[in-house]
């Protein structure tokens, strides 16, 4: 598919010479969403590796009005933004993005967003998933693939990592209502189109961007971008919408890529045996086929 | 024209004529009437506010840090464990200066749970950078409210206050109350103009991390701004004396026939109301006593408490709280204050713990035990 990379917006909104490790797949996830927001928006961040790397004072890689208040609370603070807009009549003017990780999203921050969501609040949120508590040196989260070592969930001589799957947040977001899309760093104009999308919604929109961690999934930093594109075309990460709770498929890989590539490519994945890996293809499959039987008989989340 | 209405009913008022933009709520008792009266207002067209239902106190005051940031004059109210949920951003509402204003409906702590009436939950909150005044009536209650945004959005202050009145005991009172006009209150607390906000046309960074070379600056900022706030506090007090002919002491503190007194009870809250008839009562047997009824908690107003403390022969400091392993807060407090200090026997009580009656025999009996070692517990 042709992307038209000449429609981004030309203005940096986030800085560089901020702190990220080199190759960090959340900065790119941020400069992208925030071309895709323009000028007239307020960001909310929960703490995370994102809030850290940008601000450290008297520093700031933010080129737009931009508040931090905790890890779990992004999404409450952004509902009280929201609400102090639309009271001064400002509201169709200025869009309101949360950028939050997958810990303060999966887990810590799930209740504040899943109110915020029920009230109909009107936000984007970019929920940027690295896979793990990344900030805090590399801890198993909600959002933490099956098997990957973490150094909370180690690859032990008797466990193997983690131990459960990750847990399904677009569905979950999607059954609240909200216009749901997943994307990745690797395909920038579908996620942009997605984040332009989920800012027109009148409502709340969740967005989920697969955003490598070189240090996380021990890989070359090099590898961001070519990790994430592997993720989707072996299925991983799925791209879809979820609009008033139709699933909407946006490409297929147009090959067919096992899983095992996917994750020998990492070294938070070197420990699995033929067994796991056998299980998490078998997974995929069935997930994959899940999403397309989702999307051909078009029921409603 | 005086009207007989619940305290609570008297805080929804006040926060009705201070018209905040955004309020964020939820229940728990004995805090809900507060909310339940805003709820009124607004869905009746008396207010036009946003109300955010949210799903617990700990997203409440994170919508009113969010409401607050974007430019926009904010009230919410809780009590107990909700307040105890909100601790961790507490912290982040006077570190980010957003001076919302907050009643807190005075509850025990959890366990064993128990829905009423102690200091635990504001006094446990007292080292995160809020100004606590505690409130004897519902008049008190309604005009302290409107003090509490007039005195946060000060420049010099920019903090945020917390209204404290002991729960039931105070909350679902009924009082006569005088209830202000719009106009007047208007004219005594001026539309909020924060110096910055969340705007696309200046965009700043709010919540950036300090590291430890800037860490103690931002926490100094805030604890010039705690103790600047004294002064505001009293000026606020004698300005609304002025406009609206009553006041409460100079704002920090109240005293009560404690000029020539020789012992005082001290203490937050309605309790001072019991212990005003247990003073007259002493005075009639001879006894000189008097009450110092601590308004703000914090800051603390160690200047106003030493005038107000000279001559005395001893002090019964009544604690509705405790903290567990030393003493009550506000009798560590007066100690502290009078450490290398020539200055009155200062004998510490806990009390009405829980909802526990504090009566006239218990507060006699503090001041006839004064000179006796130890904290000692009214049951
Ligand atoms: C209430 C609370 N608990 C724990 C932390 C510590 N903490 C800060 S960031 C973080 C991890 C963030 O993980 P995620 O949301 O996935 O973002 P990432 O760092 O991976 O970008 C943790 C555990 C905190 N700041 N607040
Ligand atoms: S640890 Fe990972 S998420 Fe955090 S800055 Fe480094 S690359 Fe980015
Ligand atoms: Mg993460």
């Amino acid at each position: 598919m042709e992307e038209k990379i000449c429609e981004i917006d030309s203005e940096e909104y986030f800085a560089p010479g901020h702190r990220a490790c080199a190759g960090c797949g959340a900065a790119i996830a941020v400069r992208h969403a925030l071309k895709a927001a323009g000028k007239e928006v307020i960001v909310v961040n929960a703490t995370g590796c994102l809030e850290v790397f940008s601000t450290p004072y008297p520093e700031t890689a933010w080129r737009v009005p931009w508040i931090h208040g905790a890890f779990e609370n992004a999404a409450a603070i952004a509902s009280g933004i929201d609400r102090a807009l639309k009271h001064m009549g400002k509201r169709d003017k200025i869009n309101v993005l949360v950028f939050g990780g997958d810990g303060g999203t999966f887990d810590i921050g799930f209740q504040a967003l899943s109110g915020a969501t029920e009230r109909g609040d009107n936000f984007c949120y970019v929920c940027y998933d690295n896979n793990a508590y990344m900030n805090t040196g590399i801890q198993r989260s909600g959002a933490t693939p099956k098997f990957a070592a973490t150094t909370t969930s180690p690859a032990g001589k008797k466990v193997h990592g983690k131990t459960e799957y990750k847990k399904p947040m677009p569905l979950i977001m999607a059954a609240h209502g909200a216009y749901v899309a997943t994307a990745n760093i690797a395909f920038p104009m579908d996620f942009i189109s997605k984040v332009k999308k989920g800012l027109e919604f009148r409502g709340p929109a969740y967005i989920q961007v697969y955003a490598s961690c070189p240090r996380g999934w021990r890989i070359d930093s090099s590898m961001t971008v070519e990790i994430a594109k592997m993720a989707f075309e072996a299925r991983v990460t799925p791209l879809y919408e979820i609009e008033k709770g139709i699933v909407a498929i946006s490409r297929k890989p147009q090959k067919h890529v096992p899983v095992s590539e996917y994750l020998k490519a990492q070294g938070r994945f070197k420990h699995l045996n033929e067994a796991e890996i056998k299980e998490l293809q078998e997974n995929i499959d069935k997930e994959w086929d899940r999403l397309l039987k989702l999307e051909e008989t078009k029921i409603m989340i | 024209m005086k009207n007989i209405v619940q305290a609570s009913e008297a805080v929804a008022i006040a926060v009705k004529l201070c018209s905040p933009g955004v309020i964020p709520i939820y229940p728990i008792t004995p805090q809900t009437v507060i909310v339940e009266r805003i709820a009124d207002f607004v869905n009746d067209g008396e207010l036009n506010a946003e109300l955010i239902h949210t799903e617990s106190e700990h997203s409440s005051i994170s919508a009113a840090l969010g409401a607050q940031a974007a430019g926009v004059r904010t009230f919410t109210a809780t009590a107990s464990q909700g307040l105890a949920l909100m601790h961790e951003v507490l912290f982040i509402v006077s570190g980010m200066r957003m001076p919302v204003v907050m009643a807190v409906a005075n509850r025990a702590l959890s366990a064993p749970i128990n829905i009423w009436n102690d200091h635990q939950d504001s006094v446990s909150e007292r080292d995160s950078g809020w100004i606590q005044l505690y409130v004897e009536s519902a008049q008190e209650a309604l005009d302290t409210v409107i003090q509490g945004f007039r005195i946060g959005e000060n420049k010099d202050v920019l903090l945020p206050a917390m209204v404290c009145l002991d729960g039931f005991t105070l909350s679902h009172v009924y009082e006569p109350v005088e209830i202000p006009s719009k106009k007047e209150v208007e004219r005594f607390l001026p539309r909020f103009r924060p110096a910055y906000t969340l705007d696309p046309k200046k965009p700043v960074t709010m919540g950036a991390i300090g590291f430890p070379d800037t860490y103690m600056e931002f926490r100094s900022e805030v604890q010039k701004a705690m103790l600047r706030s004294s002064a505001i506090i009293k000026k606020t007090n004698s300005d609304f004396r002025k406009s609206f002919k009553r006041g409460y002491g100079n704002g920090l503190i109240e005293g009560y026939r404690i000029s020539d007194a020789d012992y005082a009870i001290m203490a937050m809250g309605t309790v001072c109301g019991t212990a005003r008839v247990v003073v007259d009562e002493l005075r009639k047997n001879g006894i000189k006593a008097g009450l110092i009824k601590v308004k703000a908690f914090r800051p603390f107003p160690s200047a106003e408490i030493l005038a107000a403390a000279k001559g005395l022969k001893g002090i019964a400091v009544i604690d509705r709280n405790i903290s567990l392993g030393y003493e009550g807060a506000l009798c560590s407090e007066l100690r502290s204050l009078f450490y290398s200090r020539k200055g009155p026997v200062i004998k510490g009580y806990i009390a009405g713990l829980g909802g526990r009656d504090i009566t006239p025999a218990h507060l006699k009996k503090a001041i006839k035990n004064i000179g006796k070692k130890g904290t000692e517990w009214l049951f």
